[in-house]
């Protein structure tokens, strides 16, 4: 059972629960798009406002959809404490995280997808910036929340208030990443200043982050 | 085939968990197959409980396959087959897990435990809530599985369920064993203390 | 250990108070911000005093995992704790000079912030020491906290670019504003009092930390015991 073998057996096996069930997809969508609606009530911006404050927007709303996703994920493992049967198997603790973090990442991206046309009608955006580069922020930012995310979602699943942990322990981290990702957009949506820097810090974080995570999550997985 | 007994908090699971690997234990030390590293002989061991360890929206097969792909077996489905049907279920139902009854989620959880083939069993509370018919057939099956030389270690609270088939009745008590009786224990072997 | 906890309690004494008639009346005022940038002298000592603490953390951490050994979990915990109150005083005593001296409580300073985002993260800490159950808390809470240290450098530079790309008033005179050598003697003399006052704010509560260890693990002996005595009658 090598590391590839093991993640790609497991991401398949994920995305084919979420394929049937839905659960971590539709509450996603759903909350998000509250989150939009109650943000247009909270600022009505004009054309030219808009593209200074969506970015902060956006990825506001997609941190709390995505929190949906992240906790949901692994709260399919300790259902019928499946996550046992994996922790008895031989099989490498890293193939577990990196696949729920794959999956996790997925789904936050076709959230992103979805979501986009629909901040682009509710908020009158009209980017100054290339599109290209608002991908380029968004697979960096998505892996920035989302590396984080999987592994405090499987340290706080396993506490006594569960989902609620999850928030409370992964926004302080992610703050300089959230800062990041919200200049970064911001700089491409008004072309009002680089979002170099922003997108090098991202790629930072990102690579720091995953490193901390792959070395930490075997010790995690076994603490009992 | 040991059958582990003792009252609630005797610290039956906490020692089959410990024995599994999923329990650090606070003092002492546990040897399996010689090594007291358990995740290196990891391969070697079952393990089943209350919960089904199964994932509620695949069936049985496909949970099964997925099992054998963390043990690293290749080409599973053959194997995966067999042993579906050694718990007497039919491996071509596509029903999800989720949709079993008890007695049958239990069956396919002792599939996912032995399907790997593997030398020690530990199986916590297995046949809780399920019906006589599906337990009846899987003690049956442990007795086989004793016979071709595997260790099994059972606890349950149904200890007349493994009179006759266990080998050996260990009894706990406030985290000690306390008794080991090649038959049924009266209740005072079970709690260590003999009559004053 | 006990004369000698109670002879540095009066040197610390001695020092803070010697810290406060330095900062107070020694010192000579300030150019442009007269008496309020006295407060200085509390703000950067308990300023550096909360990131030494929160290093000795992130070591207790690791060692933690590395070997899991109580002391070191009971040592983390001790830091962090000091740690987020010296922070707060820092987060307090920031408005109380800012206000003043610029009209608004709050700046987004590159150094205020950043002291705010590492108080955000070490109080999160120990809301997930307080619910996490059992035998979990030493190792998540030990991974939390090298993921909390390891971010405390990005989180600086961030916000240090945003501040260069967005200004606003620096507290604390900026990055080039030197210091009157009779000011950093008031400066230096506080942080060794806070230093030492911290140290023994460390000990006690390490010490309550053990105490409450062996508690728990005594009392889970003594269950054990006596439902064996229970029985035997």
């Amino acid at each position: 059972m090598s590391l590839g073998q093991v993640t790609s057996a497991t991401l398949k096996k994920d995305l084919r629960l979420e394929w049937r069930s839905k659960d971590a997809i539709n509450t996603m969508i759903f909350f998000a798009l509250l989150v939009v609606v109650i943000f247009s009530f909270a600022f009505d911006p004009t054309a030219e406002e808009s593209r200074r404050i969506a970015g902060g927007l956006i990825w506001v709303g997609f941190l709390f959809a995505a929190v949906v996703a992240l906790n949901q994920t692994w709260a399919r493992e300790l259902r019928n404490q499946a996550l046992d049967a994996f922790r008895v198997s031989p099989a490498p603790a890293n193939a577990l995280f990196i696949a729920k973090a794959a999956g996790n990442f997925i789904f936050v991206m076709v959230l992103e997808a979805v979501m986009a046309p629909l901040f682009i009608v509710f908020y009158n955006l009209r980017s100054v910036g290339p599109s290209y580069q608002l991908a380029i922020v968004a697979v960096l930012a998505t892996w920035a929340l989302v590396v984080n995310g999987t592994f405090f979602a499987a340290m706080s699943i396993r506490t006594r208030s569960r989902e609620v942990m999850l928030p409370l322990i992964l926004f302080p981290v992610s703050i300089p990443a959230l800062l990041a990702m919200v200049q970064a957009t911001t700089g491409i949506l008004t072309g009002d200043f680089s979002p170099q820097f922003w997108v090098a810090l991202l790629a930072v974080y990102d690579v720091v982050f995953t490193t901390v995570c792959l070395l930490l999550f075997e010790t995690v997985l076994h603490a009992e | 085939m040991y059958a582990l007994l003792g009252e609630n908090g005797a610290g039956k699971t906490t020692l089959l968990r410990s024995l599994a690997g999923l329990s650090r234990p606070s003092g002492g030390m546990i040897k399996l197959f010689g090594e007291s590293n358990i995740r290196t002989v990891v391969q070697r061991l079952g393990y089943m409980a209350h919960p089904s360890l199964l994932y509620e929206e695949m069936s049985g097969m496909e949970n099964l396959l997925y099992f054998c792909g963390l043990y690293g077996m290749q080409d599973a489905g053959q194997r995966c087959r067999e042993v579906i049907q050694l718990v007497g279920l039919d491996p071509e139902l596509t029903r999800r897990v989720g949709q079993y009854s008890q007695g049958m989620r239990q069956r396919m959880s002792l599939a996912r435990a032995i399907v790997h083939d593997p030398e020690l069993l530990l199986l916590d509370e297995p046949f809780s809530n399920v019906d006589i018919a599906s337990t009846r057939d899987m003690v049956r099956l442990l007795g086989t599985m004793r016979d071709g030389g595997r260790t099994i270690v059972i606890v349950t609270h149904q200890a007349s369920l493994l009179e006759g088939v266990a080998d050996e009745f260990v009894s706990m008590h406030a985290g000690r064993v306390v008794g080991r009786t090649a038959h049924l224990p009266t209740g005072s072997e079970m709690t260590g203390v003999s009559a004053r | 250990m006990k004369s000698t906890f109670y002879i540095l309690a009066i040197l610390a004494l001695g020092l803070l108070s010697l810290g406060l008639y330095q900062g107070l009346v020694a010192a000579p005022t300030e150019l442009t911000m007269g008496n309020v940038q006295r407060i200085f002298y509390y703000h950067v000592p308990s300023a550096w005093t909360a990131f030494l603490l929160f290093f000795v953390n992130f070591l207790a951490s690791i060692m933690y995992l590395v070997r899991r050994n109580p002391r070191t979990d009971a040592l983390a915990v001790t830091t962090a704790e000091v740690g987020v109150v010296f922070c707060t005083v820092v987060l307090v005593t920031g408005p109380l000079w800012a206000k003043p001296v610029w009209g608004i409580w709050w700046t987004w300073d590159a150094r205020l912030t950043s002291t705010l985002v590492l108080w955000l993260i070490y109080v999160s800490y120990l809301i997930l020491r307080r619910y996490a159950s059992g035998g979990q808390t030493p190792v998540l809470a030990a991974a939390l906290a090298i993921f909390g240290f390891v971010d405390v450098p990005i989180v600086y530079l961030s916000i240090r670019f945003f501040r260069t790309q967005h200004p606003q008033p620096v507290i604390g005179g900026g990055e080039n504003s030197g210091l009157d050598p009779a000011m950093w003697k008031a400066l230096l003399i506080n942080w060794a009092a806070f230093l030492l006052f911290g140290f023994l704010l460390c000990w006690i509560r390490y010490r309550l930390e053990r105490l409450r260890q062996t508690f728990e693990e005594t009392r889970a002996l003594e269950s054990l015991l006596e439902s064996d005595v229970r029985s035997a009658r």
